[in-house]
């Protein structure tokens, strides 16, 4: 009752990293749909940083990188089965 | 002194004379501006991920330039929008590390390291 929202095993609970700050990328390319592939559901939307892990400076870059890259129909804005 | 990049799709009715034509006229409209033209791309006719003016193809073209004067953007939005083949623009500033990437990108890094590690392994298997 007292312990309701922790998780159960703890052992298996990874700690999130931020793939920008620990790999050094400085530069999020619009151009690039397969890397942006990364950070959209199958709808096409922007995963929330929750799940992703991203840090909030990169999540804004990664945010308006995936809306350029719609803007010129690299992406689209929404789907219904992307992956 | 800034660096911008512009990206925009044109019309897959064109001939491809008549798209490095427009392309040609843009890039003129840039050099009349004194504006150094730093990269010039076409990717080619390239399916898009929505329909636009109803239609599901368009020639995509990268334009880098450096400039000081900012009035040349819209200048350049101009021309855009009254050609008619252009189907879709996007101009955006590039920072620092966006100068360097594309810098990378121009030599082709990106490319070339997928190229190689495939080439390795044919070699390994040809072995």
């Amino acid at each position: 009752m007292t312990l309701m929202n922790e998780p159960i095993k703890r052992a298996e609970v990874k700690p999130k990293y931020c793939r920008f700050k620990k790999n050094g990328i400085k530069y999020i390319d619009y151009k690039d749909p397969d890397f942006l592939l990364k950070f959209i559901n199958e709808q096409g939307k922007i995963l929330p940083r929750r799940l992703t892990g991203t840090s909030w400076k990169f999540q804004k870059k990664v945010s308006q990188a995936v809306k350029r890259a719609r803007h010129i129909a690299i992406l689209p804005y929404l789907a219904d089965q992307m992956k | 002194m800034k660096n911008y990049e512009t990206v925009f799709i044109l019309n897959p009715v064109l001939s491809e004379d008549q798209a490095k034509d427009t392309v040609e006229k843009f890039v003129k409209v840039l050099t009349k501006a004194k504006a150094e033209i730093i990269n010039k791309e076409q990717w080619g006719l390239k399916k898009m991920a929505y329909p636009i003016q109803n239609k599901s193809t368009g020639f995509y073209n990268l334009l880098e330039f450096a400039t000081e004067n900012t009035g040349i953007i819209n200048t350049l939005e101009t021309e855009f929008r009254r050609d008619e083949s252009v189907m879709r623009f996007l101009t955006t500033v590039l920072d620092k590390h966006a100068i360097e990437y594309n810098a990378r990108r121009r030599k082709g890094e990106f490319n070339r390291t997928k190229k190689t590690v495939t080439t390795q392994k044919r070699e390994r298997v040809e072995a």
